[in-house]
């Protein structure tokens, strides 16, 4: 008996449940013609049969749910009670070893154990179908109860709308939960891990240590083998591909908006709009396969010409692409807080003989400026979290270093590198990417709330 | 007279300087869009060598001591026999003259190391194939090396020294010899589109990274847009101004903000490590991804709601519907062109997404096209970063070729939405 | 009712109604009699929109609205927790001021009503209820060919129209009209002044208008506010001809409005 077919049994009886509702109902339609709400039906049958079917539904998938989570744990009890004192003064670890053998005999006889545990599968497979029947007959009893009672409630004057529709509201407010259950998540699986991370490495030394290198002894009991896990490289690095980042995109997203917004006639507006804004729009996958295999050969050779050492995974090709990929986030947004400038504000430049550009730097600029400055904060942030691009083009090396032209690290880097393929999830290398991982929510959320903050305000002063 | 022309010499600057503002306006656009050509135009030039491959016709003897050493047409057992001796041989016999056991080394080098894999799948497939080629011989067209494959398309530089190319002086003979016969070719390639990845580059295709970003969007999409659409009818219409509905929206925005990889880790920790659920999975990789979405959904479906007049509400309400009602057959049908705007917009992001599903890995070298949502799987995005980390010169062309395949799916998807947006938006 | 003494539908007893802090009306007392127009009439902020929706219950959707005092529909409390406010709201039917059909057929316009009220068993008793709504609100013959083409695509006046067939589609006993020309152009006003009159032989009626001629075309009484009080209530004729309250004589005789 599979969870297929309860599920199957359990739509069945739903749908019965909902025709049940509904014939009742309309079974309690006896006065018609009379035009006082008293001896008309509540609510449409619609809406029995919709009660009755929630009704069915809704507790017995609960009680799946949970029993899809008990199941395996009661078994599991079960099975270390059947083995007994052939377990004990066993380890942990080989308990689960030999547990989940059987498990495996017990689904595929081809599956080889030894042969004084043939028994032990035999009535593990027993309790097993036990187990199954028990949960399957729970859950259908729960469905069919649930149809019963609620088939009873069905009156004349009984509001079955109100119910049926009191659970579907009920339903949108937990859908609109899930996003605080994401952030909750969030939060508590990185704080949990970097807490851990913290037993092994002290705050001081991931906060100020100068030395990265997270590898790992290949023993445990190796001398030194838990890495140095100084993390100011990594930060610095970030900073430094941040910064290089921001260099190319403020000044560029600034000037498009500014032209975008003030000198751009309507058709040119329309066609250059959308296409700088397709820049946001390629994955960014894509910025790093170009930043590695075409932008930093490029500038090696250009380097190299000018007498000047670049190495092949530079900060400068990295930034620089990240730079462009940015430029929309600035300019879309700057070009808006530009535009909400009131136009009086123009007018009364104009009147007074400035010229456009002298309009715009000493009237629309300064008048926009929070709005810029938000733009340029989430901006920052896009940059700081970004990871394709360092990851193919920013290289591992953490250096320690303000030198664009060498390689350097970031926080993404690291916590990508530290993490993919491994699967070990107890050595400080894997939690010290969840520290990390931390420090990046945290630093982006900060600038994030900022800008929101500063955005805030801007429209305050004009609404 | 002086004063004049003082004054017409600093209205001449100003001017200057307004021209040069403008002209830097220009140029940063200039730059911004003259960057995307160049990245599009470099990407399409290096992807066009991946839509074809090389092939060799040889005379293959299909000899029945090699393929059916049993002798009784049993399909199942001949489909393990060694196809690619025979393949092998066929290239011996075009070149009588090449002996030693070096040099056959380097001859048998010239064609893919598959090609008998695929000669023998062609020939024995379904359950009961037509066998009347064994003993026979038959001209057939088997795919070259990838390096065979580089060389014909000039990517291998014949005047270099032998030691740094990958093509030695005597293939090189061979190679101008089978041209100048008339037994090489290149031919569409449609086995890229066919095949799932592999080591070898002239075999890898993205089929399996296509369907594995099917099924990892289709689960994004089945969960996102349900939840994201509920939780937005739910705070537009139904929640009253209130500390939680408040940090409700706070938190959506902030989501909304958070770096990819930090859903990665959520993914690693909360669905992988806590969970148990399967690594590679396309059905982990869509729950990470349909938790990024839902923001951008819950924001646009806000945005479509509000835009409903309250016309219609009320003309609702007053006939007497109930508050549900009126939401579900008529505020929400009216709303869901922008919902379905915005959960085509999501997923066109969640399509491109490379970081967290690195960090579920989905980064697995996988060869089998996934068949569901559970089994082992890439994504078109995640392909690409893993041909670009492949040594082999033709990886870089398939990983062109790759992002111009998203790229496409990009830009149907937008334009899609780009329609609906059109189609349905209403003035009211 | 079998008597020739006309029935209270409505009576509004001391209702005062406030939006937060600030209060829209001030111990309203009217008497809405069975099959009459009643007006509602005042300068714009007067209140008299609130009233009418007070009387079914469209405040409830707005938040920050509280109302004290009774108002009894056939003696009975709308306001009590007895009362279902969707049962309610098919009694008392209701026409916007801006014509507000929704993008769907004009059938589907119609239907919409009766099919949630549950009045539908068969498709032919939703033929039947349309077309005789149709009718009743004098639009039929403009539309009996295009049933399926789009509420919206109609003219205002006929949008205004099949707002009212709507209204009418669910039978209710009364029907409420906020300013249902003010949209209109004469004509069109004309139209639905007629249709009003014949209405209020089978419905009850409680109009509010910003113009007194309509006022005084249509209505048998007429409730004059001003600044969220009620000045005076009377026989329209009365009102009209011969105000007792001043306030009342000046705004009849354009004196402010």
């Amino acid at each position: 008996m599979s969870y297929l077919t309860l599920l199957i049994i359990l739509f069945g009886l739903i749908v019965a449940g909902y025709q049940i509702g509904q014939r009742r109902a309309k079974a309690v339609k006896p006065k018609l013609n009379s035009k006082l709400p008293e001896h008309k039906l509540h609510s449409l049958p619609g809406f029995h049969g919709a009660y009755v079917a929630l009704w069915c539904g809704i507790p017995s998938f609960i009680l799946m749910f949970v029993w899809l989570f008990l199941e395996p744990n009661i078994l599991s009890l079960l099975l270390e009670k059947q083995l007994g004192e052939q377990i004990s003064g066993m380890a942990d670890g080989k308990v689960e070893l030999l547990k989940s053998s059987i498990r495996r005999a017990a689904e595929n006889s081809q599956f080889p154990v030894d042969t004084a545990l043939l028994a032990v599968v035999e009535s593990y497979k027993n309790i097993q179908n036990q187990a199954n029947i028990a949960g399957m007959v729970l859950i259908v009893s729960a469905a069919i109860i649930g149809l019963l009672i609620s088939q009873r409630n069905i009156a004349q004057r009984f509001m079955a709308r109100h119910k049926v529709e009191y659970i579907f509201a009920v339903i949108m407010l937990l859908s609109s939960l899930v996003a605080v259950l994401t952030t909750f998540g969030v939060v508590v699986s990185l704080v949990f891990e970097t807490i851990r991370f913290f037993d092994h490495v002290s705050v001081s030394e991931f906060l100020f240590g100068l030395h990265w290198s997270p590898q790992i002894a290949l023993r445990a009991d190796q001398v030194a083998s838990s890495g140095s896990f100084g993390a100011v490289p990594i930060f610095a690095g970030t900073l430094l591909i941040t910064f290089i980042a921001m260099l190319i995109a403020v000044p560029i997203g600034l000037f498009s908006a500014i032209y975008m917004s003030e000198y751009a006639s309507p058709k040119f507006r329309n066609i250059a709009k959308p296409l700088l804004e397709i820049l946001a729009g390629i994955p960014t996958v894509v910025y790093g396969f170009f930043a590695a295999l075409s932008v930093a050969p490029l500038m090696r050779g250009w380097g190299f010409e000018l007498g000047l050492e670049i190495s092949s995974e530079s900060a400068l090709a990295a930034g620089l692409v990240m730079g462009v990929m940015i430029i929309p986030f600035v300019s879309s947004l700057s070009d808006d807080v530009i535009n909400a400038v009131p136009q009086t504000m123009r007018d009364g430049s104009y009147a007074l003989g400035a010229t456009r550009g002298e309009t715009i730097k000493l009237v629309l600029l300064p008048a926009a400026l929070p709005g810029i400055v938000s733009s340029v904060l989430l901006a920052t942030s896009r940059a700081i979290g970004e990871t394709m691009i360092v990851v193919m083009a920013a290289g591992l090396a953490a250096n320690l270093t303000a030198n664009p032209f060498q390689a350097v690290t970031t926080v993404t880097v690291q916590i990508l590198t530290l993490l993919v393929g491994d699967q070990e999830f107890d050595s400080p290398k894997t939690l010290a990417a969840f520290a990390l991982g931390f420090v990046l929510f945290i630093i982006t959320l900060g600038l994030n709330i900022l800008a929101l903050k500063v955005v805030n305000k801007y429209r305050e002063k004009y609404d | 007279m002086t004063d004049l022309q003082q004054r017409h010499q600093h209205l001449q600057k100003r001017y200057a300087a307004e021209r040069r503002f403008k002209a830097y306006g220009l140029a940063a656009i200039i730059f911004a869009l003259g960057f995307l050509a160049i990245m599009l135009v470099t990407i399409t030039v290096s992807a066009i060598p991946a839509f074809t491959q090389t092939y060799i016709k040889l005379n293959v003897e299909f000899d029945q001591k090699v393929i059916d050493k049993s002798g009784e047409r049993n399909v199942v057992e001949m489909r393990k026999s060694d196809f690619q001796k025979i393949i092998r041989q066929g290239i011996y016999d075009l070149f009588p003259e090449v002996t030693k056991r070096k040099a056959k080394k380097k001859l048998k080098t010239l064609l893919s190391s598959e090609a008998g894999y695929h000669i023998s799948s062609a020939l024995l497939s379904g359950d009961k194939p037509d066998l009347g080629f064994i003993d026979t011989k038959r001209e057939i067209w088997v795919k070259s090396s990838d390096d065979v494959d580089s060389f014909i398309k000039g990517f291998i530089n014949r005047d270099i020294d032998e030691d740094k190319r990958r093509i030695k002086d005597n293939q090189i003979t061979w190679i101008d010899q089978l041209q100048a016969d008339g037994r090489l070719e290149r031919r569409f390639n449609w086995d890229f589109f066919i095949f799932a990845d592999s080591r070898s580059p002239e075999d890898a295709g993205i089929r399996g990274a296509v369907v594995g970003s099917f099924f990892t969007l289709l689960i994004t999409l089945v969960l996102s847009f349900p939840l994201g659409v509920l939780a937005a009818v739910y705070l537009e219409e139904f929640s009253k101004p209130s500390k939680i509905t408040d940090f409700i929206e706070v938190n959506i925005n902030n989501l909304a903000a958070v770096p990819s990889i930090v859903f990665g880790l959520l993914g690693l920790a909360l669905f992988l490590n806590f969970f148990n659920m399967p690594r590679s999975a396309p059905l982990v990789g869509g729950m990470v991804l349909s938790l990024m979405t839902l923001p951008t959904i819950i924001i646009t479906t806000r945005a479509a709601l509000k835009s409903v007049p309250p016309s219609i509400r009320e003309a609702a309400l007053g006939i007497g519907a109930s508050k549900m009602q009126t939401i579900l057959h008529h505020v929400l049908p009216l709303a869901m062109p922008g919902a379905l705007t915005g959960a085509i917009i999501g997923m066109a992001r969640a399509l491109g997404e490379t970081a967290p599903l690195l960090m579920i890995g989905m980064v697995a070298f996988i060869v089998d096209i996934p068949q569901g949502v559970t089994d082992p799987a890439t994504v078109l995005p995640v392909q690409i970063y893993i041909w670009a980390d492949s040594p082999e010169r033709a990886f870089q062309a398939k990983m062109s070729a790759a992002i111009l395949v998203l790229l496409f799916f990009l830009v149907v998807m937008n334009a899609i939405a780009v329609m609906l947006r059109r189609r349905y938006e209403r003035r009211w | 009712m079998s008597e020739n003494k006309i029935a209270n539908k409505y009576q509004v007893r001391d209702v005062n109604v406030f939006y937060g802090d600030k209060q829209a009306l001030f111990n309203i007392e009217v008497d809405v009699l069975e099959n009459q127009v009643t007006a509602l009439i005042g300068p714009s902020g007067c209140g008299k929109s609130t009233l009418l929706r007070c009387l079914n219950r469209m405040n409830d959707v707005i938040d920050v609205c509280k109302i004290s005092g009774d108002i009894l529909l056939d003696g009975q409390d709308i306001y009590s927790k007895k009362i279902d406010v969707v049962e309610l709201r098919a009694r008392v039917g209701m026409v916007f001021q801006k014509p507000n059909p929704f993008p769907k057929s004009i059938y589907d316009n119609v239907v919409y009503g009766p099919k949630i009220h549950g009045m539908i068993e068969h498709k032919s008793d939703g033929d039947e209820i349309v077309e005789t709504s149709l009718k009743r609100a004098g639009l039929w013959e403009e539309v009996k060919d295009r049933l399926d083409s789009p509420g919206t695509g109609l003219s205002g006046g006929q949008q205004q129209r099949l707002c009212i067939a709507r209204a009418i589609a669910v039978s209710p006993e009364v029907i409420l009209m906020d300013e249902p020309c003010s949209a209109l152009d004469p004509i069109a006003t004309a139209r639905i002044e007629e249709l009003i009159d014949e209405l209020k032989e089978k419905f009850t009626i409680v109009i509010v208008t910003h113009s007194m001629q309509q006022a005084a075309r249509v209505s048998q009484k007429t409730a004059f506010f001003h600044l969220g009080k009620l000045v005076e209530f009377g026989d329209t004729d009365q009102i009209f001809t011969n105000p007792h309250n001043q306030q009342t004589q000046d705004y009849i005789t354009g004196r402010y409005g």
